[in-house]
């Protein structure tokens, strides 16, 4: 994989969804995307437009009916299941809604742990956890267990988490739906900084405009197309600058 | 990749989070593990002790026993007929083979001795039993052979008797007790063997010279049976065809007619009492392992109960980078860690618990080694066996679904 490849690079990806007796579902009807390195973009849509299902193959955890997916420069549709997983441990970093933090478990293990699925040997894992929790302003939280965080700090966790094996795309499902509005703004200004300070390219879905108008470009589904793909008020101010 | 020994770690730390669950699921495979041992225990110890008693009635013993009778159709069971007498004890000492015999005359009857009196088995034997059973004199000494032809009125008791008649401590030798109002001098005491194979007080006997007994009690002519000590053991068996053979001649008993009498050594009853214990050995941990297989299933249930408890976590874990093949390792580790942590607590409580016995009941129960061995690893199997479904299920997950389930 080459850095200078786009991260993601799809054409005319379908998705059909076939359903015991009755008609097909249609997730994604013919979607072309490109996403360079470095860029953060926010994904929008109604329910049902095809954007999570999006998500879901461009996070390997699913495969399209049709269409090509290039990752970093290389075909996924080749891969098999362990390839995937392999390489959603190494070049992946989830974020999800619901944090889904190990409990029962402090934040400096539950950032390692997609390091022990890349098989990194424990001091090496220790260290990056720890710069990981530092980087997202947790660093003396790194033997607190979740239900000793509060929402936002456990979001950032997982963000932490996240970036912890330096991937080349960090995936983010609605991370600030559980979230009250000022740990809301605390985390997309996190992802801001670590787009803009780290380099790390972030693809972000959410039904919220507030959130999306934080990303550099924002990407619109509808019935499983892409109904527009702009560069977001914040981008379009700062480039003339 | 993830490694195998770090795939461990994750289960077992997986499995401290649930310190409780953890313990209770092994508790089934606790109980089933720890009553394998323990009757394993008891089985053994019976087996030994078996064993201990049947070398303790005597060197190289054969008994010869009447046979069964059919005169008219019915049959008595073995020992029913009354055809051997002393003479054919007197033949068989003859023969190069034997060493020493002596009949024995039982017979059930009521012992005074001034103002005690007790319900004992007055065996009436020669001089040689001592020799046969290996069962010396404590105090005193046992009758001669002059007694014997002599038919005198002379007794050994045992120390059961000695305790009941003689309650003071006073030495019974040279007292005199009647025996169906019979008076006998006591001229020793037997040394105290404890209880027989079948759990007879084997000290609960009055011995007196048979000829004495045939005479004055039984007023017959026929022995119980006659005790064999045959020279070596090496030539056992042939001296059993010996007597058998010199018997037949003896009763007029031809080619193709049964035999009125049975000749049998001890390794044919040491065999059948352990055959016996083994079957109750077998009984029991036949039972042990229906409860190590509940307990077996009882981790399957827990285990599937986790998989669904867990399934945003595997969900989690997926996305993160597991391979199916980590997360199926991951549980089936946790089921077998579950399994044979069980065993190795049911172990540790099964040898207490034996040990218990031994003390209480003073029953002696050891625990070998194989068996430890051997619930050890049955333990680990069942958790393979029964942890293999459910961490499958947890591997086959899909992802998705699984991070999105409530």
């Amino acid at each position: 994989m080459t850095r200078t490849d786009p991260v993601v690079d799809v054409r005319d990806l379908c998705k059909v969804y076939a359903l015991d007796g009755s008609e097909d579902v249609v997730a994604l009807r013919g979607v072309d995307l490109t996403i360079d390195r470095g860029e953060f973009v926010a994904v929008m849509g109604p329910s049902g437009s095809g954007k999570s299902t999006f998500m879901h193959i461009v996070g390997f955890l699913d495969r399209p009916t049709s269409g090509t997916y290039r990752f970093a420069g290389h075909d996924v549709a080749g891969l098999d299941g362990n390839a995937l997983a392999d390489l959603r441990s190494r070049a992946l970093g989830f974020v999800f809604q619901a944090y889904n933090l190990l409990p029962r478990t402090t934040a400096v293990e539950n950032v390692e742990l997609p390091m022990i699925y890349a098989g990194a040997p424990a001091a090496q894992r220790r260290r990056a956890a720890l710069e990981a929790l530092d980087a997202v302003g947790l660093a003396k939280y790194a033997q607190h267990q979740p239900n000793q965080l509060s929402g936002g700090q456990q979001q950032r966790v997982a963000i932490a988490r996240s970036i912890v094996n330096q991937p080349h795309l960090i995936l983010a499902d609605e991370p600030t739906g559980a979230l009250d509005t000022v740990s809301s703004e605390d985390v997309m200004a996190l992802f801001r900084r670590l787009n803009e300070e780290r380099g790390m390219t972030v693809m972000l879905v959410t039904h919220e405009p507030d959130v999306a108008a934080h990303a550099k470009r924002l990407v619109t589904f509808r019935d499983g197309r892409i109904v527009s793909d702009a560069p977001t008020a914040r981008e379009k101010v700062e480039v003339p600058a | 990749m993830i490694s195998l020994a770090q795939t461990i770690r994750l289960a077992l730390t997986a499995l401290i989070r649930n310190k409780s669950r953890s313990l209770l699921t092994m508790l089934g495979v606790v109980i089933g593990v720890a009553a394998v041992i323990v009757t394993v225990a008891i089985g053994t110890g019976a087996k030994s002790s078996v064993a201990d008693q049947i070398n303790g009635l005597g060197s190289n013993l054969i008994v010869v026993i009447p046979g069964s009778v059919s005169t008219t159709g019915a049959k008595t069971g073995t020992g029913g007929a009354s055809t051997l007498t002393a003479g054919d004890g007197l033949a068989i000492a003859k023969l190069p083979g034997v060493a020493a015999v002596s009949p024995s005359v039982t017979v059930r009857a009521q012992v005074v001795a001034g103002e005690q009196n007790w319900q004992t088995t007055i065996g009436g034997v020669a001089p040689s039993y001592t020799f046969v059973r290996s069962w010396p004199v404590a105090q005193g000494r046992f009758f001669t052979q002059t007694e014997t032809d002599d038919t005198a009125k002379v007794a050994v008791l045992g120390q059961t008797v000695v305790q009941q008649l003689f309650p003071g401590g006073a030495s019974p030798v040279g007292q005199t007790v009647l025996i169906k109002n019979v008076p006998f001098t006591v001229i020793g005491t037997l040394t105290a063997k404890g209880q027989s194979g079948g759990g007879q007080d084997q000290d609960d006997t009055v011995l007196i010279p048979y000829t004495s007994a045939l005479q004055r009690l039984t007023g017959g002519t026929t022995v119980g049976s006659l005790m064999v000590s045959a020279a070596s053991a090496q030539t056992i068996d042939a001296t059993q065809n010996e007597i058998t053979a010199l018997l037949e001649q003896r009763h007029g008993i031809v080619a193709g007619q049964p035999d009125d009498f049975s000749v049998r050594n001890l390794q044919d009853i040491a065999q059948a009492a352990s055959a016996t214990a083994s079957i109750l050995g077998l009984l029991l941990a036949a039972v042990a392992a229906v409860s190590l297989v509940v307990g077996g299933i009882g981790i399957m249930n827990i285990m599937l109960v986790s998989v669904t408890e867990r399934t945003r976590e595997i969900g989690l874990r997926v996305a993160l980078g597991a391979r199916a093949a980590a997360i199926l390792r991951q549980f089936l580790i946790e089921a077998v860690v579950l399994s044979t942590g069980g065993g190795a607590i049911g172990v540790a409580l099964g040898v207490v618990g034996a040990t218990a016995i031994a003390v209480l009941a003073h029953w002696p129960a050891s625990v070998p080694l194989v068996a430890v061995v051997l619930s050890l690893a049955f333990s680990a199997a069942v958790g393979v066996f029964f942890g293999y479904w459910p961490a499958r299920k947890a591997a086959a997950l899909d992802p998705i679904r699984a991070l999105r389930f409530e």
